[in-house]
């Protein structure tokens, strides 16, 4: 039996998109009320859960605190019906805590830690539904939901993914492009500057190629930021309606 | 421009699990045909024709697309790969189920669609918003997906009109299927099945021979008994092997007896690893090289192999009594000691069928347009096909391919599929070696050749840059006469110091060829350039390999120098290897090399150069025999050949000069020097070469054959070997020594390449290395060009790129070439069998040495025109049953020139 063709001669993927095309994002702000800021978001079949909390004064143990900038705190886990087999993730797996600390790294990157001295910034993300670019969406979902809670940024972060198959970048993963085994990279952006907050990738890629790919995904983040960026608009519109401005 | 759609699928893996994927319908997809408004800008890739009109067909005389399904892809390719047929719509769906279901004519497809002259389009309905359809409830997916096909052809249909209502441009959908037609027409789509429209297209009559026969009615004429037992279908095949009462192997059928074949069963490390079946009926409708189960028969029935030759003669097809009465001649024959375990076939796991070259032999009937096929490859049964121009096949070699074998047909159905040319025709009998040897000879693509550089060619600057320039120094190379590829040059020349410097100037290839473009990926795959008595198959391009390439004299030429600095006791006191720029100062034959080295007069450089040369190489040779390396002796066949007809008019064996022993060891040091380099930069992906020691049983002939002399052959050791080799020697027959040389040279195993991530053993028995590879002919070898530019990286000369340092991929690779190097060496030898044949020949010069003194005759048998051979009948001695007598008369056979040969001692 042959393997699946991952891409087309005539360059469609196996869901019909070309090679640099997003799946299909729709995403909601301020879904919760009793949280500062939260989010939804739908990558394709991806989908995701982000509530912020904060700052606020460190819970816990006091000595946590850091003298000069907030502490952000990231939390992730996915839940038991997210994957096509049912599996129950216990709490603070290895999995969810690389996750978290991923997170975290993305966006101490992007928050302005400075104007919140000795506070804690919470992030707790879930996946609903899991098809591939799980921490793209987790960090697409934290950066609306931190934008709802008002919280200061630089800019976006962005992310997605891409994977290289037959000398051709992918962009935005799906879940059976990832099970095919190449090559997948992470990318978070930071679209205004172009910085990039996180980079990850945990497979063997040739040199020469890792910039085609870095290319691919960094392009795939700005199109998510275009996306990202209507969205708010969208709600700050809905919202100023909702105030009687 | 996207719209998706979501929809489940469940699929068993143990449990049950629901599968969710996203299925984006698209707008932005072309429909391939040109100057359509509405798909405007969509278009990529080789599209269709505007005006679509010719092939001109009776049955639909408007200009027409043609939209076949997916039994007509898998079963009529033969069709669609024909020039005549151009303008075909492959839709997604067809495409993934032949993808699906027959690897090769998938490839043949791709092929076929990347040919812009077939203008076959790919459609990707699958992805398009109007032509996409779902399953239905109680649908099964055949269904599904026949209706999706009927889809995009009305969808086509009605397409096209809008763009062109003049034109009436229509799509025909092909199809065999008798319920698919009904409904196509049903919707108002033009269907036709393929023999119909194959028939239809009057300008075109010898496609129809190219169609498959697959209907059923085209066996009413046979006699209707069935001959064969059914066939079980696969499910019941993979339990029956699980559980071990079938067996699974390769099916070899004997070359000497069509009724008798061997099954090679895998895997498993049993002792009766061979399982012989008898009979037509065990057989059961195998042919060569298919994978077959077969089921054991209880051990009362069990058989020998038989000593009997039977070639299957009968030209009437329905004597299958005749057949079971030679059965049982087979089985009386047999001795009741030699049983072996027997068996018979039940199913068929995968034909391995292949198009097979061969001759018709004509029906008795005049009028009868089915004929029968016979092989050149004895092993494969004779096939039967129908073809109304069997007067212009006859004695023509012909291509025919094998498409079903029905259970009441003694012989499988084939159809024709092209016309190689008459027989013994010197071009035709090449192009069958080429086709029967799998060796890639058509001409190179425009693809491959827009790679090569520009002429005129000269060195530029860039060219220079890590480069070193030599040309000052007097460099020359030794070929044997009319070589235009040579790849090799040396110099040598003494240093200040005393000592002596040696190089070895290799052309540089990989310059020219880069990695991944299509000219690397054809040399890749051709692996080798391919030595034919009268033919040259190139392995690059020819301006590569005679010119730009080719290190001629008095030419700038690139090159990867390696250079020594050696004592005059031939020690290596330092190498290095660099790409340089040189300028030969001579290409010399041996001879002329020779000539130089002996005659006391010559005094210049290039003969002092090859003075020098030739004293340390003859320094390195004594040393590498030393170590055990051997001396074995083919004589290789060299053919005078006619300058204007290039008939081959006399051979000889090659002779053998102090200059190309001279030649050859500044060869192997290079590749030995640059082995241990590369292995030592890159220890994972090297590609390295290897010579196994073959094991003990192989020597016994050897050891026999001198026994029979009452010599000693001792074979525990290559050293040994060679020693003894060197002992064994007859004062009364000088050409004894060489005897045992050639008989040693049967006993090797087979040199192969191999990735040094992938294996530990890097020996080389023959030339006692501990390791090697080669270097020297980039020009004719494609593992040259790997180790140069492996090398270039080592030395920093050169990137590298990823697929050059995947050991999985260059494990591929090596696979690849080594099968190329024993198909290339296959074809060769066939060649040269081929034109010994040739009856204008002269062979009375040729001498022939043998062991023992006898007396032989010797003719060209050509009774059989596809496997003419050169028979040696023994007269003396007398041994009864083998040897004839002298003056038989040969009224039977064929014989262009009766000759008799005498040879004392």
């Amino acid at each position: 039996m042959a393997g699946l063709e991952l891409l087309s001669d005539q360059g469609y993927r196996v869901d019909g998109r070309r090679a640099g095309e997003l799946r299909k994002i729709q995403a909601r702000m301020g879904v919760f009320a009793q949280a500062d800021g939260s989010a939804y978001i739908e990558q394709g079949n991806t989908k995701a859960l982000a509530v912020v909390y904060g700052p606020h004064e460190i819970r816990g143990s006091r000595a946590r605190a850091l003298p000069d900038r907030a502490l952000v705190n990231c939390q992730y886990s996915s839940a038991t019906f997210s994957t096509g087999e049912r599996k129950r993730r216990p709490h603070g797996d290895r999995k969810s805590c690389e996750m978290g600390l991923q997170l975290r790294q993305t966006f101490e990157a992007a928050i302005l830690t400075q104007l919140h001295p000795r506070s804690q910034i919470d992030i707790y993300v879930q996946v609903l539904q899991a098809d591939g670019g799980t921490y793209a969406a987790c960090v697409n979902a934290a950066t609306l939901a931190v934008l709802d809670a008002g919280v200061p940024m630089r800019d976006f972060v962005c992310a997605c993914s891409a994977g290289f198959v037959d000398s051709t970048a992918l962009a935005d993963l799906s879940h059976v492009e990832e099970a095919a085994g190449g090559p997948q990279l992470a990318l978070a952006l930071l679209p205004a500057s172009g910085q990039i907050a996180l980079l990850e990738m945990d497979a063997r890629l040739h040199e020469d190629h890792l910039e085609s790919v870095l290319e691919a995904a960094a392009r795939a983040a700005r199109d998510v930021h275009t996306l990202l960026d209507r969205v708010v608009r969208q709600h700050v519109r809905e919202a100023s309606v909702l105030l009687g401005d | 421009m996207l719209k998706s759609k979501t929809f489940l699928k469940k699929t068993r893996a143990g449990g049950v699990m629901k599968i969710v994927r996203e299925h984006y319908l698209r707008d932005d997809i072309g429909c391939g045909a040109p100057g359509c408004a509405a798909c405007d800008g969509a278009h990529e890739g080789p599209v269709l024709e505007p005006q679509p009109l010719d092939p001109a067909s009776s049955l639909c005389p408007r200009p027409h697309y043609l939209l076949p399904d997916t039994n007509v892809l898998l079963h009529q390719i033969d069709v669609l790969e024909d020039p005549a047929i151009r303008n075909v719509i492959v839709l997604q769906t067809v495409l993934q189920e032949v993808r699906n279901r027959s690897a090769p004519v998938y490839k043949r497809i791709r092929d076929v669609t990347n040919n812009q002259e077939k203008h076959f389009y790919t459609f990707t309905n699958e992805h398009h918003r109007e032509t996409y359809v779902e399953q239905e409830q109680g649908e099964n997916a055949n269904d599904r997906n026949d209706r999706a096909i009927r889809v995009a052809a009305k969808w086509y249909n009605e397409h096209l009109k809008k763009i062109s209502a003049e034109n009436h441009l229509q799509v025909i959908f092909i199809t065999n299927d008798k319920k698919n037609k009904e409904k196509a027409i049903e919707e108002g789509i033009p269907a036709f099945t393929c023999e119909e429209y194959v028939k239809s297209l009057t300008a075109n009559p010898e496609l129809i021979d190219r169609l498959a026969c697959l209907s059923e009615e085209g066996n009413e004429i046979e006699s209707g008994r069935i001959i064969f037992s059914e066939h079980l279908p696969l499910s019941k095949l993979q339990q029956g092997i699980k559980s071990g009462t079938y067996l699974q192997g390769t099916f070899r059928a004997s070359r000497e007896n069509y009724l008798e074949a061997t099954v090679w069963v895998h895997g498993d490390t049993e002792d009766d690893k061979e399982i012989i079946l008898q009979g037509l009926k065990n057989l059961n409708r195998a042919v060569h090289e298919d994978i077959v189960a077969v089921e054991l028969l209880p051990k009362n029935q069990w058989v020998a192999p038989s000593s009997v030759v039977l070639h299957d003669e009968g030209q009437n097809e329905d004597d299958v009594e005749k057949e079971e009465e030679r059965e049982r001649i087979l089985k009386t024959a047999a001795n009741e000691k030699m049983l072996k375990p027997t068996g018979r076939v039940v199913g068929i796991i995968k034909r391995n069928w292949r198009p097979y070259c061969g001759m018709l032999s004509k029906s008795d009937i005049k009028e009868s347009r089915r004929h029968l096929f016979t092989p050149a490859d004895r092993r494969i049964p004779r096939i039967r096909i129908e073809t109304r121009q069997a007067s212009a096949l006859e004695g023509r070699r012909i291509i025919v391919a094998i498409d079903g074998w029905p259970r009441n047909s003694r012989y499988p159905n084939g159809h024709f599929v092209k016309n190689l040319g008459d027989v013994g025709d010197k071009e035709t009998e090449t192009e069958v070696l080429l086709l029967e040897h799998d060796v890639p000879h058509q001409p190179f693509s425009q693809a491959v050749l827009s790679f090569l550089p520009k002429m005129p060619w000269s060195i530029t600057e860039k060219d220079m840059k890590n480069r070193e320039d030599l040309r000052h120094l007097c460099v020359c190379s030794v070929d044997p006469p009319g070589c235009t590829d040579i790849d090799d040059a040396l110099h040598c020349r003494e240093l200040e110091n005393g000592n002596l410097e040696v190089g070895v100037h290799i052309a540089d290839v990989s310059h020219f060829i880069r990695p991944g473009n299509a000219l690397d990926q054809e040399s890749a795959r051709r692996g080798t350039t391919v030595y034919l008595c009268e033919k040259r198959i190139d392995m690059v391009p020819e301006l590569l390999s005679s010119n730009l390439c080719s290190l001629r004299c008095n030419v700038d030429r690139l090159a990867f120098s390696c250079i020594w600095e050696m004592n005059h006791n031939a020690e290596i006191l330092k190498v290095r290897f660099t790409k340089s720029a040189i300028n030969s100062k001579a290409s010399l034959t041996y001879a002329e090399a020779q000539m130089r080295i002996d005659s006391a007069a010559m005094n210049d450089e290039i003969t002092t150069s090859l003075r020098g040369l030739n004293k340390l190489a003859k320094i390195l040779k004594k040393r590498r025999i030393e170590k055990g390396a051997l001396t074995l002796s083919s004589p290789e066949v060299r053919f005078h050949m006619d300058s204007e007809t290039h008939d081959p008019i006399d051979l000889q064996t090659k002779e053998l000069r102090e200059t190309n022993s001279m030649v050859e060891e500044f060869m192997l040091l290079a590749n030995i020097s640059v082995a241990k380099k590369i292995h030592e930069e890159f220890s994972e992906h090297a590609l390295l070469r290897k010579h196994p020691a073959p094991p003990p049983s192989n020597y016994e002939i050897l050891v026999k054959a001198a026994k029979s002399k009452n010599l000693e052959i001792k074979t525990d050791t290559a050293k040994s070997l060679a020693d003894s080799l060197d002992r064994a020697d007859s004062p009364t027959f000088p050409y004894l020594n060489t005897l045992l040389r050639i008989l040693a040279t049967r006993c090797m195993m087979q040199a192969v390449y191999f990735c040094s991530g992938m294996d530990n053993d890097f020996h080389h028995y023959g030339l006692a290395s501990p390791i090697y590879t080669h270097f020297t002919s980039p020009i004719r070898r494609y593992a040259d060009i790997i180790v140069h530019r492996l090398l270039a990286v080592a030395i920093g000369a050169d990137c590298t790129y990823p697929e050059l340092t995947d050991k999985h991929k260059l494990a591929d690779l090596c696979k690849n070439l080594n099968f190329r190097h024993k198909m290339a060496q296959y074809a060769q030898r066939a060649s040269v069998a081929f034109h010994t044949q040739i009856p204008s020949l002269k062979i009375e010069d040729t001498v022939f040495h043998i062991f023992d003194k006898v007396k032989v005759k010797i003719m060209l048998d050509s009774s059989n025109l596809q496997h003419q051979k050169i028979r040696m009948s023994l007269v003396e001695p007398q041994i009864p049953g083998i040897s004839i007598s002298a003056d038989t008369p040969n009224m039977d056979i064929d014989e262009p020139e009766r000759k008799k040969k005498k040879r004392e001692k």
